[in-house]
């Protein structure tokens, strides 16, 4: 079975293709860093004088940012994929005997190794910042934004084949992902919310895993709670890669 | 000898959605079509834009999944054995193969590198190929910065790195420019004399299929609607076409020394001019335009028009190519 040759060849591929193009890399990383700069310090503010925030806002905000990084920026990987597609990369790929689910895991291995970097100079900031958490926490905290990439990752990979695109992903990205930030308190905890608001961010995953990926950083290693965001990030993780490798190997033309 | 390639219905329905009670609900992109490569052939696929020919291409190299029919390619039963198959072919695409931002080299030898082939002979062989093509010293360069032809050699490298015995190329010279097209027809023909390569090219000009083919079938509608060496095809539309312009008071006379002086040739007035219909009009000519001398005919002007696809057309199929579209 060719499938772990052909994923290292396409993921050494998209490393040197995303090294000489830092701009993606440094960009990904902009926005929860401008974040965390340039609205972290309102956070502090306010988590003072409210009982939601546990008294410390960085162990608050920083997990939500962690989350909002694996997010968005895997999501967005679809439109490199339909630039791909556009300048006949994905159609070369596909008329040879690689494993087709290797050209997927190979891109999807560039993302999380992404991710990993800009997820620790995020972390490291905040560190500056002023955030104190164990340091097993921030390991996890990490290994949540890598694994949620790829899903988010996949998933995109997986829309993007299927949509060829860039007008249609576009708005199909953004319909579905600005209600799935908003709904798992990424900048502020849900428990601020009203009653109604709390019911439908419960059947968000993303909210569970902020809240799991927050009790770390308290300490909680074995509550409830952080055993719950594991659990989940795993079954996003699973869902998006079996959903991603299905979709490219069923795709025809 | 076996064939190379055979296909027996192919052919690929789309459904679409169309409004309207009695709209139609599926297209038929290909309706059977019905192919026979034997090794070591430069078979052209000729036809018009929208007559199917990618979608052919596509589905006989496992891009696209067929409705209905079977193909053996190279050996390998295209349903039962399509990783079999990708092995064994190359395929250029008509619209690029290589990222811009990337190092020719490195697509090279990462392409390499999907058939399983060691880097390090990728690089030889790659470097090589390159050579071969006339493109020397691009190794390093960036995909995006070569010229349109220089492009199109790359991807015909690509394709051939794995050292196939059967390539698809489509629509090869489509957007260069007429210097580019025969420089890239005499590496084409190179392909089959040195490396006894079989070819499988689809385009849409009848000079491109008349300079390189072997044999040629012709696709409309998603249907082959005839097939031939491009003499075959050119006889029966009657071959190449004479123009003699003459003084208006000569015609009459003219018609009858051609038709003495060239076998059915049909000559016949047409707008002020004599037509005349030849299998090869240029070597008809010389002894053409002594005889009409010998008769005393001053002859004001001569053209010989080669048939174009749209004249196979018209005579195939009773429309004009541009009907067609």
């Amino acid at each position: 079975m060719t499938l772990i040759r052909d994923s290292w060849t396409i993921f050494s591929r998209a490393m040197r293709l995303s090294m000489r193009q830092p701009v993606w890399v440094v960009f990904g990383l902009l926005q929860p860093l401008l974040y965390l700069v340039l609205f972290g310090p309102l956070l502090k503010g306010i988590a003072s004088s409210n009982a939601s925030f546990g008294g410390d806002a960085w162990k608050v905000f920083v997990p939500g940012l962690l989350v909002q990084l694996g997010m968005f920026g895997a999501s967005f990987v679809g439109f490199g994929l339909i630039s791909e597609w556009r300048s006949g990369v994905i159609e070369r790929m596909r008329v040879t005997p690689a494993s087709r689910a290797s050209l997927l895991i190979g891109r999807v291995a560039r993302d999380v190794l992404v991710l990993l970097v800009q997820g620790s100079i995020l972390v490291v900031t905040a560190l500056a910042m002023g955030l104190r958490a164990p340091w097993w926490a921030l390991g996890v905290g990490i290994g949540t934004v890598a694994l949620l990439g790829a899903c988010f990752s996949s998933l995109s990979y997986a829309v993007a084949l299927k949509v060829k695109s860039e007008d249609a992903l576009a708005p199909l990205l953004n319909g579905i992902i600005l209600p799935v930030a908003l709904l798992s308190g990424i900048f502020l905890p849900m428990t601020l919310a009203p009653l109604w608001l709390q019911r439908v961010s419960d059947a968000n995953p993303l909210k569970h895993i902020i809240d799991g990926v927050r009790a770390m950083f308290r300490g909680d290693i074995g509550s409830s709670t952080s055993l719950w965001g594991i659990a989940l990030t795993l079954v996003l993780v699973v869902g998006g890669l079996l959903v991603g490798t299905r979709v490219f190997q069923r795709e025809s033309a | 000898m076996t064939a190379i390639l055979e296909t027996r219905g192919l052919a690929k329905t789309y459904k679409i959605r169309a409004r309207g009670k009695d709209a139609p609900k599926t297209v038929d992109a290909v309706k059977g079509v019905d192919l026979t490569v034997q090794a070591g052939e430069i078979v052209g696929f000729l036809g018009p834009n929208g007559a199917g020919k990618t979608t052919t291409l596509r589905m006989i190299t496992t891009l696209l999944d067929p409705t209905d029919g079977t193909a053996t390619v190279a050996g390998h039963d295209l349903r039962a054995d399509p990783v079999g198959v990708r092995r064994s072919i190359g395929y250029v695409a008509q619209m690029g193969t290589t990222d811009p931002a990337a190092i020719v080299g490195e697509e090279l030898i990462d392409h390499a590198r999907l058939y399983g082939i060691d880097p390090a002979v990728a690089g030889a062989r790659g470097k090589a190929l390159l050579s071969d093509l006339d493109l020397e010293g691009v190794w390093t360069r960036k995909c995006g910065s070569l010229s349109g032809g220089q492009r199109r050699r790359l991807d015909i490298a690509m394709g051939l790195i794995h050292e196939p015995k059967l390539v698809f190329l489509d629509e090869p010279s489509t957007g260069l420019d007429p210097q580019s097209r025969a420089n890239l027809w005499h590496h084409i023909a190179r392909l089959r004399d040195d490396y006894g390569t079989t070819v499988f090219i689809t385009t849409h000009y009848m000079d491109e299929a008349d300079a390189l083919c072997d044999r040629i079938l012709i696709i409309d509608h998603g249907e082959i609607v005839a097939e031939g060496t491009p003499e075959e095809l050119k006889r029966r539309v009657g071959g190449d076409q004479v123009v003699l312009t003459v003084a208006p008071e000569d015609a009459e006379r003219t018609v009858g020394a051609a038709a003495a002086l060239v076998a059915d040739s049909q000559p016949e007035i047409n707008a002020g001019e004599v037509h005349l219909i030849s299998a090869d009009g240029g070597k008809a000519l010389p002894s053409l335009l002594a005889g009409l001398a010998k008769a005393g005919i001053d002859v004001q002007g001569v053209a010989v028009r080669r048939p174009t696809l749209d004249d196979v057309f018209l005579t195939l199929t009773g429309r004009s190519l541009r009907d067609g579209d």
